[in-house]
This record gives structure tokens, sequence and C-alpha cells, in this order.
């Protein structure tokens, strides 16, 4: 019952002109949100937190760096639900869509290896550790272009979207055993791993602007998500009617 | 008589769009059927829905007897020598119930050609070793994509020979063809695809 | 189906027999590297002997990855893919099969002169049981994952370098598991545990990359 509601649900998000207007709707709010969230989170990360006792003001990165983290992970998870239900009930813009989530999540993922480079050279002396946590999104990043490559190589969007939802679900058998085994092949080889936040508990004060953050974040990852979408969705259909009805509306 | 090939208003999409109008189609044995249409009205995909090679994206097609498909390439491997070929054929089909080699390539007018590499063929030649798959691995349903392609006159004759000692098995033949009308005993079925417009859905 | 499946079987054999310079290439490989490599980074049998196992692996993966771009793609050019899909055999069982060749054709060179790898490289002697084990469990899962990356990109017509940036990933932990199993042996620890994590893994991707492969297959022959 759930399941017929979701598949009905979701097949009337499948008509490109109802989708469209979705997210025309919907994205500036998301936005709006996002900056909000975004400058409560940074006024609380650059005015409000002490500065760290040993890393002095160099940590606030951190406010970057772990949503960021999160996000990347979390857009995959997104992405991979996505993609199995454009797999199974085969709807178009879902496909568009999971196609969509593939390069904000690289872009998150791309962030937070920089953010943690860019912390780790006052840390650890290097810009590049092969830490569990650094090398596990290094990989991921590269899933992330094999997704856009994949996707990218048809000449046949719909096949190449296809082809590709396959893969983001084959990345999400392969994630967690990259995840174990890098941490395993870590542990082994360097006995304890150095960890950016240590064993600390955190200040409670650092809290606030790390939820704002991580809030901020995943609405600016539904915003970009859903605009790309929608421009993936009329760069594709630009020849179809309700595109010319859509902007013979607003002429 | 039984029904080997039916379709109920099938058809196949490519990038969202249906490639041609949805076709109905029942195929009894000893019946042949021509596909006819303009060029890229979907012939090919047609037969290519009719083999199981593509699934339809709407209505259903049922085929009730093993099928047998000739596509414009002949799915032979170029290095392996024509028998070789065969020989794969008909154990991929697990079936001895067809021709022997020889015999299969001295019907379609290879003999003697038999340990030639099928890439040393001509185009016309690799079109009979086509058809010499046919032979050696029986189906009761024959799926031809313009099998008069590239064939001399006498290749032509030979196509209709062959068919005609198909249907006269209690086989099927579905063919496209945009040149020659196949000459049967009796004039087969002829059905008219039709390319799906854009943007009408 | 076994009929149909031998059928294939010997007759991708027999293709790569006809191509007997191609068949070669894996173990060209496999000695290309192991030979340029101490060449870089010199003779020392204590480096050697250190790197080894990685540079066996990486070298196995190499080879494998050699033969990925030619898989699948010869056989949708002549149309022998597409009969797959026609006869009354699971195109899967017929999937299973091309991988297994791949196997045969790429993995099995590569064990079979693997001993003499790891002596030119100095590994220690008690490594050498756990190096052919790893190579055993893992190139099967190399010809898999390569496989279903072959199969993505088969509709591309730049597979070559997706195809590279599509095996990587999955071939992470085979390497971390393998290569760490043979340090652990060298030195005299057990690689065991290494060894079971190999084996789901290649559980793993015998249950899993059939179906994968044959869906994208067919949304490529399509």
């Amino acid at each position: 019952m759930i399941f017929h509601r979701l598949k009905v649900g979701f097949h009337r998000l499948g008509s490109p002109p109802t989708f469209h207007k979705l997210c025309r709707v919907l994205s500036p709010w998301l936005w709006a949100g996002f900056l909000l969230c975004a400058a409560i989170g940074l006024y609380y990360a650059l005015y409000v937190v002490p500065p760290d006792y040993q890393q002095g003001d160099s940590y606030r990165i951190l406010f970057i760096h772990v949503p960021a983290a999160w996000q990347a992970m979390a857009s995959y998870v997104i992405m991979a639900i996505l993609a199995a239900i454009a797999l199974i009930w085969r709807i178009r813009t879902v496909e568009i869509m999971t196609m969509a989530a593939a390069p904000v999540g690289a872009a998150f993922t791309a962030l937070c290896l920089a953010t943690g480079s860019l912390w780790g050279k006052p840390m650890w002396g290097t810009w590049w550790a092969w830490d569990a946590r650094l090398t596990s999104m290094l990989v991921l990043l590269f899933i992330y272009l094999g997704i856009m490559g994949l996707y990218a190589a048809f000449e046949d969007r719909r096949k190449g979207a296809r082809v590709a939802c396959i893969l983001v679900l084959v990345g999400l058998v392969n994630i967690p055993l990259i995840h174990f085994s890098v941490e395993w092949w870590t542990t082994l080889h360097q006995g304890a791993t150095i960890r950016l936040l240590g064993e600390s508990r955190m200040h409670p004060s650092m809290l606030p602007p790390l939820i704002w953050m991580t809030i901020g974040v995943k609405l600016m990852f539904g915003a970009a998500m859903l605009d790309r979408a929608r421009n993936d969705l009329l760069e594709q259909d630009r020849r179809k009617n309700w595109i010319r009805q859509l902007i013979g509306e607003s002429a | 008589m039984r029904t080997l090939l039916e379709t109920r208003q099938a058809t196949f999409s490519r990038a969202g769009e249906p490639v041609f109008e949805p076709v109905d189609l029942s195929l009894a044995g000893g019946q042949a059927l021509v596909v006819r249409g303009t060029n890229g009205s979907g012939k090919t995909t047609l037969l290519r829905l009719l083999a199981g090679i593509l699934r339809a994206s709407a209505g259903t097609v049922e085929r009730h007897a093993p099928v047998a498909f000739l596509g414009h390439l002949a799915a032979v491997k170029g290095d392996l020598s024509c028998r070789e070929n065969l020989d794969f054929r008909r154990r991929f089909h697990a079936t001895a119930s067809g021709l022997s080699n020889s015999r299969a390539l001295a019907r379609v007018g290879l003999a003697g050609l038999g340990l030639r590499p099928a890439r040393a063929l001509s185009a016309g030649q690799k079109r009979r070793l086509g058809l010499a798959c046919l032979l050696v691995a029986p189906a009761a349903i024959w799926l031809l994509d313009e099998p008069y392609a590239s064939l001399d006159d006498d290749g032509c004759a030979l196509v209709d020979a062959l068919l005609i000692e198909q249907l006269g098995r209690d086989g099927s033949v579905v063919l496209s063809t945009h040149q020659r009308q196949p000459e049967l005993k009796a004039a087969p079925n002829t059905l008219l695809v039709r390319h799906h417009v854009q943007g009408a859905g | 189906m076994i009929a149909q499946m031998s059928a294939l079987l010997k007759r991708d054999l027999r293709l790569a027999l006809r191509h007997g310079g191609e068949s070669l290439m894996p173990l060209i490989f496999l000695f290309a590297v192991i030979i340029l490599v101490p060449l870089g980074v010199g003779p020392g049998p204590n480096l050697l002997a250190s790197i080894a196992p990685g540079m066996v692996w990486v070298a196995a993966l190499l080879a494998s990855l050699l033969a990925l771009e030619q898989l699948f793609r010869p056989d949708l050019e002549d149309g022998t893919l597409e009969q797959w899909w026609v006869g009354a055999t699971s195109p899967m069982a017929l999937v299973v099969t091309r991988l297994f060749s791949h196997w045969l054709i790429t993995g099995v060179p590569v064990i079979v002169f693997a001993p003499l790898a790891a002596e030119m490289l100095y590994l220690p002697d008690r490594a050498l049981g756990t190096l052919m084990l790893t190579l055993l469990i893992g190139t099967p899962i190399l010809s898999l994952v390569g496989g279903l990356a072959s199969a993505l990109t088969l509709g591309t017509n730049r597979g070559s370098v997706l195809l590279s940036i599509l095996v990587f990933p999955m071939v992470v932990p085979v390497l971390i598991f393998s290569t760490g199993g043979i340090t652990a042996a060298a030195e005299g620890f057990s690689a065991r545990a290494h060894l079971g994590l190999l084996a789901a893994l290649l559980i793993l991707a015998v249950t899993l990359v059939p179906l994968a492969t044959t869906a994208a297959l067919r949304l490529n022959i399509e």
C-alpha cells in the first residue's frame, strides 16, 4: 500500500512539466534557507566559539570540513535511493535527478578533501596524509567522477543515465567495503591513526554552529541538485511541446 | 494452426519516445510477414523487439517457439573459418537437427569455402554465411532484417527458396525489406511500420 | 544451458589462441613491471622484498585491465552479442562464461608465473603460498569487476579512460587484503583473516556482478 502510494507519487513527479514546476518553486526557498543557516552558523563559528587551546583559530575550518564530509556521504545515499527508484520504476525525471546529485556530491567530496588538506598542513605538517578517512574520501571522489564520466560519455542521455544508475548502486555496495578495507590498511601500517578531531570531547559551544552549518549544507545540496536537474531536463527536452507551452505562458 | 508469434500494442521507446506506432501482429506456422516502412521508421527496431533483444516498453510480445534472428550483422566471427562459425551456431543452439556444415554451405552457394576465415568473405558471401547459420540451427520463427541486402540476383532467389522451404516446414518468417518483394507461393501479409511523430506525447 | 556455455567458452578460448600474441600480453606486462621496477628503485633485496606483494598485485591488476576494452566490444560490433538474448539460454550464464574465459586468459597466466616473479623480487619463501592463494582468490574478482566496468562503458566511444576510472575504486579492497595478507605472511604472521575477507569479497562479487553486468549489457545493446 505504502509502496503503491510512493509509486503513484513518483509517477506524478515523473511528468516533466510537474517536475519542472516543483524545481522552480522549491529551489529559491532552499537557497534562502541555506543562506540563512550558513549566516547563523558562520557567525557562531567565527565569533562565538572560543579558540582551541592547542590549535588556535585554525580548527574553525572544521565547521566547513565536517558538514562537507557528512554531505559527501549523505549525497551518495540520496543518489543511490534515487537510482534504485529510477531503475525499478523507470522514471525519467528521477534518473535526471540522480545524475544531478552526482556533481554536487563530488563537489562536497572535493571540498572535504581540500579543507582536510588545508587543515592537515598546520596540524600534521603535510598537505596529505594517508589517513583512513582522507583516503576513502579520495576514492569516493573517483567514484563520483566515474559516475559523472559515464553519464557524459553516452550520446543517448537516457541510456547514459540508466547505465550510470547501475554504477551508482554498485558503488553503494562498494563504498562500505572500501571504507572498511582502508581503515584496516591504515591501522596495519601506522598503528594508531592520527585523527583530526582527536578523542577529546567536543566543547559544547561547538555544537550549534556545526548543526546550523550541517542543515545549511543539506539545503544547499537540495537546491543545487534541483537546479541542475531542471537545467538538464530543459536542455534535453528543448524541442518538446511542453517547453514551447511554458515559454508561451511566460512570454 | 498454432500461433507462433504474437504482439499486442507493442512498441519500443528510445530516449523516452516510442520509436514506432504500436504494432499488433499474430503469426501462425506457414505464414510470412513482410515489414515495410521508410528509412528510419523502425523496421530494425521492430525485428529486434520481436527477437527479444529489446524489451517492449509498452504492450506485449509473445514467442511460442524458438527464434532465429539474422540482423544487419551476420553474427559471425571473422577470425574463425566458416565451418567453425557453423559448428559454434549448432552447439550454441544445442541442436543436431539441422544440416551438416558442407550441405548448409553448398545450399547457400559457399561450397568449398568451409576452411576460409569469415573475414575473407565478401559482403554478399557473409550474408550467405548468415543464411547458412539458419540452416544448421533450425528455428520455427525466422526474423530476417533486410535479408536481400548486398545479395546478387542469384542470392535473392536463394533467399526466396529458403523462405519457401521454411514456410513448408510450418515455420514462420518475419522479414523487413525496402527493395525487393519476396516471391513466395502465396503473397505474404505486409505490415507498414510508421515512425512515431515526436512531441505528440 | 551447459552446452551453450561450453560452446561459448571453447569459441572464446579458440579466438584467444588464434590471436596468440595478444593472449601473451598479460604475461609480458607482468614481467615488464617486475623487471622495470628494480631498475627504477635499485636491486636491494630488502627493499624489493618489501614491495614485492604490491608489485605482483599491481602487475596482475594492470594485466587484467589490458584485455577489458576488448571483452564485449568485438561481439557488439560483429552482432554476436545480441544473439545472447535471442536463444533460450539465460544471458547471465553467458556473461559468467565470458568472465570466466577472461580470467583463464588474463588471470591464470599471471598465477602460473607468479612464483617466478616472487623469486625475482626476493619475496620470502614462507609468503609464497599466501601469494598464490591471494592470486587464486583475487584474480577472479578482478575479472568480475573488470567485466562489469567493461559492460558499463560498452555503449560509449571513449571506453578505455573511463574503464580505468571505474575499475580503480572497485579493486581497492582486493588490493589491500591481498597485499596485506602476503606482507603478514612474509613477516611470519597468519594471513587467515586477509584470505577470509578476500574470499568473502569473491563470494559477494560472484553473486552481484553477473546481475549488474547483464543489466548493463542489455541497456547498451538497446
